[in-house]
């Protein structure tokens, strides 16, 4: 197994409060790491620091073996191979389906526009939105913006996937189609950092989970062990809260 | 109310209405382009640059027109530099104008929701693609509204040119009642003419207003 991302020693404050302390683990290429924690543990923060979307005060991160330089000119170059979904979808209402998702390709990969589109139409195939080219964001539902927002990622052909509770905000029909999608991409080993509160859906896809509890990684299990066997009280009551 | 003397005088309010709306035209363009070019210097904090727009527009806003216009007229030939009266008007209206473009358009890129800059950031864009292609095309949108109001105030202030002997509406009336005491002639088509070009253009601009905002938001 070859390592794609490896964290080590990562603090994150707010201020003075401290969000991340101490924050070390690794992904290896094709792995699924789900995020699992209270409500306020760091979740969002963990994962918008792997993509440079928030400073981090102390601690390196490794993306295929190499440092990540913490610059802004860096994290630019490096988002291009960090795909990111949103809990808010948060597709540009001022371009339509096609041009939200060949953006990236062609003007931050210089693709042409024939090879960006051809592309596009044929990831919307996969998550079933061919025929959505031309619309508007605001003319979709909650679950197919989430869908174009996972193909607009995509497009980019990322090495690595980062899902912030994508499917937090949708209605309760929706959330089967996007976690279906996310699914098959593990599948087809896809290396993603999850962060959901979907359990079942976490128990099927997890390699391994991260546990985090006010900014401490409690631990690191393996999927198959954390749902039947966690290691930690703090785990067994979070799952007990999840109704799990 | 004489008709007779109305009639007389249309040839001459026709000169100084196309000077308004001339004056008007050049200053608004300018104070549009001034305005924006401030507010991205105060959007993406460019150092030093940022202090003097924000410098700039104090002074702009807290200023009269009547005394911008007399600054530039009486007191910039005081170091060397004379302008026609013409030229003064123009840039007064653009020194005025551009701070309150500068507002409405940062008034536009500051609605532009957080997470659309960092959906942006996250497939790799640039600074400048950013600008280009999300923060440009929806801050606009969200600022047609303030630029329309600014767009109507700014020709109600080159009424004030009078004041350096501008023949443009307003003084076109100031004289022709100075020298033939028609006053309620005179006044009756000086109001007419602002109304001609007040009245459609606010249309135009609501229309518009509607029109950019469906076209980017859809609502
Ligand atoms: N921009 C911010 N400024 C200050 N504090 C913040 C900011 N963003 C988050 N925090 C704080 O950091 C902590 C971690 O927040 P974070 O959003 O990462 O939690 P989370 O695990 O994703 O929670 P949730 O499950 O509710 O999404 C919280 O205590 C939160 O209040
Ligand atoms: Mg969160």
């Amino acid at each position: 197994m070859t390592e794609l991302l490896r964290v080590e020693h990562l603090n994150k404050a707010y201020g003075e409060v401290p969000v991340l302390q101490d924050i070390s683990f690794t992904v290896n290429t094709g792995e699924v790491q789900v995020v699992l924690g209270p409500s306020g543990s760091g979740k969002s923060t963990l994962i918008r620091c792997l993509n440079g979307l928030e400073p981090y005060q102390s601690g390196t991160i490794y993306f295929q073996g190499q440092k990540v330089d913490p610059t802004p000119k860096n994290w630019q170059l490096l988002r291009q191979k960090i795909g990111m979904v949103f809990q808010s979808y948060d597709l540009f209402p001022n371009l339509n389906i096609m041009d939200n998702i060949t953006l990236g390709p062609i003007k931050v990969q210089k693709q042409s526009k024939a090879t960006a589109q051809k592309e596009a139409l044929r990831l919307l195939d996969t998550v079933g939105l061919a025929d959505y080219t031309a619309k508007f964001p605001r003319e979709l539902s909650g679950g197919q913006k989430q869908r174009i927002a996972i193909v607009r990622a995509l497009a980019l052909h990322p090495d690595f996937m980062l899902f912030d509770e994508v499917t937090a905000s949708l209605d309760p029909e929706m959330v089967r189609g996007v976690l279906e999608i996310m699914a098959n991409l593990a599948k087809q080993k896809m290396t993603m950092i999850v962060v959901t509160h979907e359990m079942n859906f976490a128990q099927q896809i997890a390699d391994n989970v991260l546990f985090l509890d006010d900014g401490h990684i409690l631990e690191s299990t393996p999927g198959k062990d954390f749902f039947t066997n966690p290691q930690t009280d703090r785990a067994k009551e979070f799952l007990q809260s999840m109704d799990f | 109310m004489s008709w007779q003397i109305i009639q007389q005088s249309l040839p001459m309010f026709q000169k100084g209405f196309i000077l308004t709306l001339q004056m008007s035209a050049l200053g608004i363009l300018g104070a549009i382009i001034l305005g924006l070019m401030c507010s991205l210097c105060q959007y993406f904090k460019i150092p030093v640059l940022k202090q003097i727009v924000g410098a700039y527009i104090e002074l702009s806003r807290n200023t009269p027109l009547l005394i911008q216009l007399f600054f530039i007229y009486y007191g910039l030939p005081g170091i060397g530099l004379k302008l026609s009266a013409y030229t003064c008007g123009i840039i007064g209206l653009i020194f005025l104008g551009g701070s309150y473009m500068a507002e409405g358009f940062s008034g536009g890129f500051d609605g532009i929701p957080n997470s659309q800059i960092e959906s942006g950031k996250a497939i790799g864009l640039s600074q400048g693609q950013l600008t280009r292609y999300v923060v440009f095309p929806q801050g606009f949108a969200l600022s047609i509204p303030a630029l329309a109001a600014n767009i109507i105030f700014l020709i109600k202030e080159t009424s004030i040119f009078t004041v350096i002997a501008i023949p443009e509406l307003t003084n076109t009336a100031l004289d022709l009642i100075g020298l033939y005491y028609h006053t309620n002639e005179y006044l009756l088509v000086l109001v007419v003419g602002y109304a001609i070009i007040l009245i459609p253009l606010s249309i135009i601009l609501t229309w518009l207003e509607r029109r950019i905002r469906y076209g980017t938001f859809g609502d």
